[in-house]
Order: structure tokens, then sequence, then C-alpha cells
């Protein structure tokens, strides 16, 4: 598999990172994360995957500055990230985070707003973000008047307008059906290949990790640590018809092997040890 | 109109053709009730005659100024009281009993306070009113995605501009429930309490009427009554289900 591979700069940087949820009274801390190291490169298109509630989207969460490490750094484009979000990081949620009191539209344009852009720029940013997203046509639609998918694609959207560096995604297809889950995958590669943005996605999806990325980050039940990096080879240029290639299936078997033992163990299969 | 609307007019038609038919063919004894056509005469003729326009003014304004406090009180305790989890657990129980009680039992107190003027009135109405908005504005608070406080977070959004930006639209379709609410028990509590003890409004108009056999002007004070309460009523839902078609939620 020839790999393009991306700059090799460090983007951003988790060393040490460790996180301990306090106790509530009369309970014992819940060590979610860690210790995790982490460096992601520039433009590259990592993702991690995990058994549920290995501390997945925690680590996500320290990344972008929405909840801070209990041990070690955190660093993005060499400054730590501490309390709070930093510039040039955009977040898609795997909840709907959709306004249902504005239209397309105006969703994508909130931070624009925000953040004082001129009328001229926001409406060019967002007729071109929709246009890219394939919203165009639904401008003045409602949130609630899409499918799951597309009010999705309008919360990438209003990320993308601001043209984040680092985009992190944490299971952003979580609640999609297969199909829309392959689409999707499709439409972020496009979005990674134009923005030049490097991606963290959150996924426990083994098949669109294995199908979006460059590298693939395998974490452990908690507290989650990575066990293995696999790194997938494939060309920047790529879609989800990678699906049917055959080192496709070898990348998803590697990353089996590393987390079924990994997944009984988060499901409380005492004593069971994957084959 | 849709065909629910049209539906809905019939139903209001023929149940007030019907009792005007029963009227005029002596079913239903005049003393008792008089037709509908001849309690809108009576009404209009009273409103050109304006022999009851303050009392109508005065009852307007008291209903007025008891849904602006309770909204504006309920709102504001409902935030502080969702603020202090601990202290909403103790008033919960409170919450919940709270239509329970005959509020009507401390008008006499009202008045032993604030004497034989409007403000006993506009309690009466508060006191009927503002717990469901407060109870509103927590199930408000407490629906909001806990996504859109990262979504806020992401975009370094303060709290004041989270606040009012992302946590108040997104709970707006239950605090209007509670404004909806509030419009309802307001009129209730202002003219209820009119009725039994105050010395003018419709309430003490529609009283009177009653004491003297007057059944023309208390017909017409009491349709003038479901008229004002049905347009407000129909107004308010008309909003509401404007901003449920916007946000998808549609027609019941």
């Amino acid at each position: 598999m020839a790999a393009d591979s991306p700059d090799q700069q460090i983007h951003a940087q988790l060393s040490g990172v460790t996180r301990i949820y306090p106790g509530a009274a009369g309970t014992k801390p819940v060590h979610a994360l860690g210790p995790v190291d982490l460096d992601l490169k520039r433009g590259e298109f990592f993702a991690v995957v995990g058994p549920s509630g290995c501390g997945k989207s925690t680590l996500l969460e320290v990344l972008a500055g929405l909840q801070p490490s209990t041990a070690g750094t955190v660093t993005f484009e060499g400054r730590p990230v501490a309390g709070e979000v930093p510039d040039g990081i955009g977040v898609v949620f795997q909840e709907d985070a959709s306004f249902p009191w504005l239209t397309v539209w105006d969703n994508a344009a909130f931070g624009l707003r925000r953040n004082g852009f001129d009328d001229a720029e926001v409406r060019r940013r967002v007729d071109d973000a929709l246009a890219f997203m394939g919203l165009k046509d639904f401008a003045r639609a409602y949130p609630a008047q899409l499918s799951g998918g597309m009010r999705q694609r309008v919360c990438i959207a209003r990320t993308l307008v601001l043209q984040p560096r680092l985009i992190l995604l944490d299971e952003p297809f979580g609640a999609l059906d297969a199909q829309t889950r392959l689409l999707m995958g499709d439409e972020v590669l496009r979005l990674w290949r134009r923005t030049g943005a490097t991606v963290l996605l959150i996924t426990h999806a083994l098949d669109e990790a294995a199908m979006l990325s460059d590298r693939i980050g395998a974490m452990s039940a908690r507290p989650g640590r990575f066990l293995d990096i696999v790194v997938t080879g494939w060309p920047r240029e790529r879609d989800s018809k990678i699906v049917s290639e055959a080192a496709f299936g070898e990348i998803t078997g590697r990353l089996w092997d590393n987390l079924r033992g990994e997944s009984m163990k988060s499901l409380g299969y005492a004593g069971m040890t994957a084959p | 109109m849709s065909k629910v609307g049209w539906i809905r007019l019939a139903v209001v038609i023929v149940a007030v053709g019907l009792l005007e038919v029963c009227c005029r063919t002596g079913l239903i004894n005049r003393k008792v009730v008089i037709p509908p056509t001849e309690m809108a005469d009576a009404l209009w003729q009273l409103l050109i005659s304006g022999q009851f326009n303050d009392q109508i003014a005065r009852t307007f304004g008291i209903v007025l100024a008891a849904i602006a406090i309770s909204v504006v009180a309920g709102f504001a305790f409902g935030v502080a009281v969702h603020a202090m989890p601990r202290v909403r657990q103790a008033l919960d129980p409170f919450f919940a009993t709270y239509y329970a009680v005959p509020i009507f039992i401390f008008y006499p107190v009202m008045i032993v306070i604030f004497g034989l003027s409007a403000w006993p009135i506009v309690l009466m109405g508060v006191a009927t009113a503002i717990v469901a908005m407060v109870i509103a504005t927590l199930n408000g608070l407490d629906r909001i995605p806990r996504v859109l406080t990262k979504v806020a977070r992401v975009h370094r959004m303060g709290t004041v501009s989270t606040a009012l930006r992302l946590k108040l639209p997104a709970a707006a379709p239950h605090l209007f429930t509670g404004v909806k609410l509030v419009v309802s028990y307001a009129f209730i509590g202002v003219i209820a309490s009119e009725f039994i003890l105050a010395p003018a409004g419709l309430g003490r108009v529609i009283a009177d009427a009653y004491s003297d056999f007057n059944n023309r002007s208390m017909y017409a004070m009491m349709l003038l009554l479901i008229i004002a309460a049905t347009v407000v009523n129909m107004l308010l839902h008309m909003l509401d289900q404007s901003w449920a078609e916007r946000r998808g939620i549609g027609k019941p």
C-alpha cells in the first residue's frame, strides 16, 4: 500500500495525558483515560477506535480543551491547551447539535456572525459551505425538516465555515444508518482533502475508521490507552469504494484482533480472553 | 383555513345554533339562559353605552399586570431554583401539589394587607398563575440538550451569551407553554377573585347581575370574557403553531 505521507510536522500533541473523574459522594474516582501519548501530524486523518466507555470521547474533549486533563500536557500548534477551546479547533459532536430555531443558513452562519465577520464574507463562506455539503437547496429549511444525516451536515458546515485547522469529530455518524454513514464518510474525506485540516475522528465503527483514516489508534478498555497504532497507507484521493479492497479487510481484521479482548472486558466477560 | 379548522368552526356554530334553538323553543327556560343572539345584542348595547367600560378596562388591566408579573417573576424564580439543585429538590413537592391548595382562601389576607385596591386581585392572579411559569421554566431548562453547552464552549461563548443565544431559544417552546398557562390561570384567578369579594371589575359586574336576576347583563359580560379568553388563546395558539411548524414539529 503506497501512502501519500502527510506532513510530518506535529500539529497537536498529548503527552502522558490522564483523566480521572472525581467520585461523587461515597464513590471511588473513575480513571477514564490514560496515560496517553499521541502526536497528530499536520494534515493527517487519525481515527480512534475502542470499546464502549474506554475514554475515546474524553480524549477528544481533553484535546479540544472542553475538559482538563488530570495529568500530562496537551498542545495545539505548539501552545498548551488549557481552560478553553483554542482558536483553530472545530468540533462536531455525535448528538444533533443543530439549532432548531435557526434555518440551515443561519445555523451555518452562527459562528461567523459571533466572530464579527462582515455580511459579505459571511454570505460567501456560508453559501460555499452549504454548496460543498450539498445543502444549498435546503438553506431556508429548519433542521427538524431534514434527515439525521443532513442535520449532521449542517453541524459540519457550521464548523467548516470557521476554517478550523484541526477538526475533531466525536462519533458524528453514530446515529446514522450504515449506507448514510458510508456516504457521509465520502463527504468527510472530500472535506478533509479540500481544507487540508488535520482530522481526529472518534468512532466505534472499525470499518469507518479503516476507510477514512491515515492512522488508527486502537484503545484498550477503561482506562483507555493506545494498544496499537495502525497505519492504513491509503492514498489521499480515496473514497468509500476502498471497502472492497483486500487491504481494507486486513486493517479491520488487525483492529478487531486488538479490540476483541478489550471489548469483552468492557462488557464484563470476566475471565474470558480473546483467542 | 384547514379542514380541521373548518370542523372546529362547524362544531362551535352547531353548538351555538343548538343553544339558540333550545332557548327560542322553550326547551331551555329563558329565565335561566337567554339565546346567544340576545347575549350578543346585550353585549353590543352595553359596549356602545359605555356603562361598564371602566370595569372592563380595570379587569383586563389587572389580568395583563398579573400575566406580566407571573411571566417575569416565574421565569426568574425558575431560573434561580434550577441553578440550585438542592433547593429544587426541596421545593419540587410544593410545586407538584401547589394547585391542590385552594389559593382563594388567602384573598381576605391580601385585603387586610393591601386594602380594597386592585393589588389583592393582581396578586391573586399572580398566585394562581406564577407556579405554572416556574414549572414550565424548570422543564424548559431541564430539556436543553447538554451538547449545546459544549457547542457554546467551542464557540468560546460566555455565560450570558450562552444563556441568551443558545439556552433561551432552546428552552423557548417550554417557556411559551408556561406563558399560555399563565394567561389562562391569570384570567381564572382575577375573574374568580373579583366574583367572590372585589368591589369592582367584570367578575363583580357578573356577580351583581346574577344577584339582581339581570340575565342580559350577566350573559353579556360572560360572553365578553369568553370571547376575550378565546381570542387571546387563539392568538397564542397560532403563534405557538407557527413556531412549531418552523421547528418541524408540525400541526397536531
